[in-house]
């Protein structure tokens, strides 16, 4: 499989030029198959440049939503795809316990937020609601489980026989585990992440940032690596990238924190535009 | 082992910071957890215990009701919340391990996640003061 990033920032799109290296796209990642099943992991801005450099023969696709925070819908609306007649486009997400995923989406993409409505939009759309299932997507099989970060969201486990994935862009194990990384019995995330190929997670925050932000949903980079060293990760990518962090300051964030917890496993920083091929 | 569910693993470490007896149950009855304070009820530490199966639990306690007849196990809070899906509250008495006889009021409630999922429950202990 082929995994791509579009955008890595996290809560906030963040051009210009002290961003681009790493990239001021909020959240999206496209994965492809062997066969040709195009996935794409969250809708943030990353996902208009991704829609530009799909071909016109594109069936179908199936956009895999972790949760409706903004930044990581806020490029729904302008993913070309949706805009082509007969165009299946698959939509899954967590729903809430009172509204089903289609009335979430529509909260945002109506007006006043947005002038386009959910029925104006001309490609076919579907959509799946998901909390804790595994499902057979084209050669995928995608396993999506609640994760802790703010409102329901649910990390991602993608795998094929060959390779295997997982996605957990806003993620805090940490959160009231004074001892982390605890145990894996008792650790968020830990059946998603259990020996992946490459885990794409979330890296937000400095350490001295983590502790005023405890609850925010996120996590230091020293917990990331922590995190990936307990589910045995074989790569880790940092990802959603916080966006008060500029280019030099991520450089020296990643670099200080292999320092400090010596990983057994490659860490290639999250960055916009990188790909990597898989199995 | 495998993980458990983030509901369960958010209970545990709600558990973990509060200051009255917390036990936490899976869908069978299984003690899964108990916190710092239920370790002075239970007279037994969950490091050293780990989880445990309902059969062997449950027996630990004797639980009496305030005229001294034993408890059937479906009267108990808890297995109320497990096996009916109810929130349940009851007032009567224990003896723990160190043998001390004390009075209790336990409040248990299901746990029911998105989608309908079952995964357990919890139940609160007061020891009602002598
Ligand atoms: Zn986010
Ligand atoms: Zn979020």
């Amino acid at each position: 499989m082929k995994v791509t990033l579009w955008g890595t920032r996290g809560s906030l799109a963040s051009p210009g030029p002290d961003t681009v290296r790493y990239g001021g796209n909020t959240s999206c990642v496209s994965v492809e198959g062997p066969e040709g099943t195009l996935l794409v992991l969250d809708a943030g801005t990353g996902i208009r440049v991704l829609g530009k450099s799909i071909s016109s023969g594109l069936k179908s696709v199936h956009i895999l939503l972790t949760h409706l925070h903004m930044d990581h819908l806020q490029g729904l609306p302008f993913f070309e795809p949706l805009r082509i007649p007969g165009v299946e486009v698959h939509i899954w997400g967590p729903a809430s316990t009172t509204q089903n995923l289609e009335a979430r989406l529509m909260r945002y993409l109506s007006p006043p937020l947005f002038p386009v409505r959910v029925r104006d939009l001309l490609s076919e759309l579907h959509f799946h609601e998901v909390s804790a299932n595994t499902m057979r997507i084209g050669e995928f099989c995608v396993t999506a489980q609640l994760i802790i970060h703010p409102n329901p969201t649910v990390g991602y486990r993608i795998w094929t026989s060959h390779a295997a994935i997982a996605y957990l862009p806003d993620h805090e194990p940490a959160l009231g585990a004074d001892d982390f990384p605890h145990s894996k019995e008792w650790t968020s995330g830990y059946a998603l992440a259990q020996e992946v190929d490459v885990l794409i997670h979330d890296s937000q925050y400095t350490t001295d940032e983590y502790q005023t932000r405890r609850g925010f949903g996120h996590s230091s980079i020293i917990h990331t690596l922590l995190f990936a060293g307990l589910v045995g990760a074989k790569e880790l990518v940092p990802f959603h990238h916080d966006p008060a962090h500029n280019d030099d300051v991520l450089d020296q964030l990643i670099t200080q924190g292999i320092e400090a917890v010596q990983p057994s496993f490659p860490v290639t920083p999250g960055k916009e535009g990188l790909t990597i091929n898989i199995g | 082992m495998p993980q458990q569910e983030i509901e369960v693993i958010l209970a545990r470490h709600l558990a973990e910071h509060l200051a009255m007896p917390i036990f936490i149950v899976n869908p069978t009855g299984d003690l899964l957890y108990y916190n710092e304070p239920a370790e002075v009820v239970l007279g037994f530490h969950f490091d050293e215990t780990g989880p445990m199966p309902a059969k062997e639990w449950a027996t630990v306690f004797q639980p009496v009701d305030p005229s001294g007849q034993p408890l059937l196990p479906d009267d108990l809070p808890l297995v109320i919340a497990t096996t009916h899906r109810y929130p349940a509250h009851k007032n009567f008495w224990i003896k723990g391990m160190d043998g001390a006889l004390r009075q209790i009021e336990v409040t248990a409630f299901p746990l029911i996640g998105q989608a309908d999922r079952f995964l357990g429950a919890i139940a609160i202990f007061w020891e009602v003061p002598a």
